[in-house]
């Protein structure tokens, strides 16, 4: 009975609230090749817009609010932000075993193919412009990551208070390279508090 | 008895980096830089900073990164290790607080954690790129590169891919120009 109202459902009412499985009728292999392709296609990031496109606009497994309350919660979370993203539709879709097939299926083809890339680096590396090659790539991705950063900076970042939370982070991991583990115990408190005092104003 | 010595190290380095990889893989690039070259010298700086370049232009998240190193230093138990080492812990708390997060959807506390956790997130992100730039010793030409990567990837729509193979293909050349 229960299975029967879930399939009726239309992709843009709120969502029902029901503990653990929402949709039950996704099957595990539609899920694992769902995600599979995801991995497989997900040169340089944007993986999370991949996603979207096939899990509420092809396939309507999630609704958009859905959708983007999950995406919220993989950048909250410390991990990977797709592979949390990935846990947290499978865990929507089927529960516990529906979050493992996600996430194995994210990361199946990417795990072998990147084993495939350093099998052949380690017969390259000997070659005097390789490495200068991958040095280049090297600093190209790190604009990678900081159009990334730029990107995060412009969606969340308002007032003095959280630009000071991250040059200090800036200045104390990167610059000085101070251990990460304690001044993120450390300065994650203050930012969470200071957000929390700039909303109750 | 060595080996095993070498396979629990690697996990017990790969742990904490996972629970405290806010901002996504890229934020753990620096502590991982310090860990894998400085303290328990499994590759070299250049090696790290080859792998680096590679986890970036292979498909998947560049967390992929930890999967390299650990395939270095153990082969395929290395490699292993390396990805239950980075996902396992931070999926199993995503797990638990999906579960629980639509309770507290749009509460007080759940935006405050939201904009509290962005800076830091995004601090380590850019301490991350800092630090590639440091270890890549390309001098001049490889901030320029990067600057550049930075400016074409933020406000034109360029593949990435593409861009990487240029930031390649561009110093490869810078370097045999200006030697």
């Amino acid at each position: 009975m229960e299975q029967k109202q879930h399939e009726k459902r239309q992709p843009t009412e709120p969502v029902q609230q029901s503990a653990d499985v929402d949709f039950p009728t996704v099957s595990f292999s539609a899920i694992f090749s769902l995600f599979f392709q995801v991995g497989l296609l997900s040169f340089g990031g944007g993986l999370a817009a991949w996603m979207y496109r096939l899990v509420v606009e092809r396939h309507h497994w999630l609704t958009a609010t859905d959708f983007l309350s999950g995406l919220a919660l993989s950048q909250v979370m410390p991990g990977v932000n797709v592979a949390n993203l990935s846990i947290y539709i499978g865990q929507r879709l089927r529960g516990l075993p529906g979050a493992i097939t996600a996430l194995i299926g994210l990361i199946f083809a990417p795990f072998f193919i990147i084993i495939g890339l350093a099998a052949i680096y380690e017969q390259i590396k000997a070659v005097p412009w390789a490495h200068n090659f991958l040095c280049g790539v090297a600093t190209a991705a790190v604009g990678l990551v900081m159009s990334m950063a730029l990107k995060s900076i412009r969606h969340t970042m308002h007032g003095i208070g959280p630009l000071a939370i991250m040059s200090s982070i800036v200045l104390t991991v990167g610059i000085l390279r101070w251990p990460m583990v304690p001044v993120v115990l450390g300065i994650t408190p203050v930012s969470v508090l200071l957000a929390w005092k700039t909303r109750q104003r | 008895m060595m080996r095993g010595n070498l396979l629990w190290t690697l996990f017990l380095v790969f742990v904490p980096l996972s629970l405290l990889s806010f901002g996504g893989g890229a934020s753990i690039i620096a502590p991982l830089d310090h860990q894998a070259v400085a303290v328990h010298h499994w590759i070299t700086q250049h090696e790290f900073v080859d792998m680096f370049a590679i986890s970036r232009a292979a498909p998947g998240p560049g967390s992929m990164l930890v999967v390299l190193i650990g395939w270095r230093v153990a082969q395929w138990p290395g490699a292993l290790i390396g990805a239950v080492g980075i996902f396992l812990p931070s999926s199993l708390l995503c797990y638990g607080v999906a579960r629980m997060w639509n309770h507290y959807r749009g509460t007080a506390f759940h935006a405050a954690l939201e904009r509290g956790l962005a800076p830091v997130g995004t601090g380590l992100i850019i301490a991350g790129a800092w630090s590639i730039l440091r270890a890549s010793e390309s001098g001049y030409s490889g901030w320029a590169i990067a600057l550049l990567a930075t400016a074409v990837l933020a406000w034109r729509n360029f593949h990435p891919l593409l861009v990487l193979f240029i930031g390649g293909t561009g110093y490869v050349v810078l370097v045999g120009i200006l030697r």
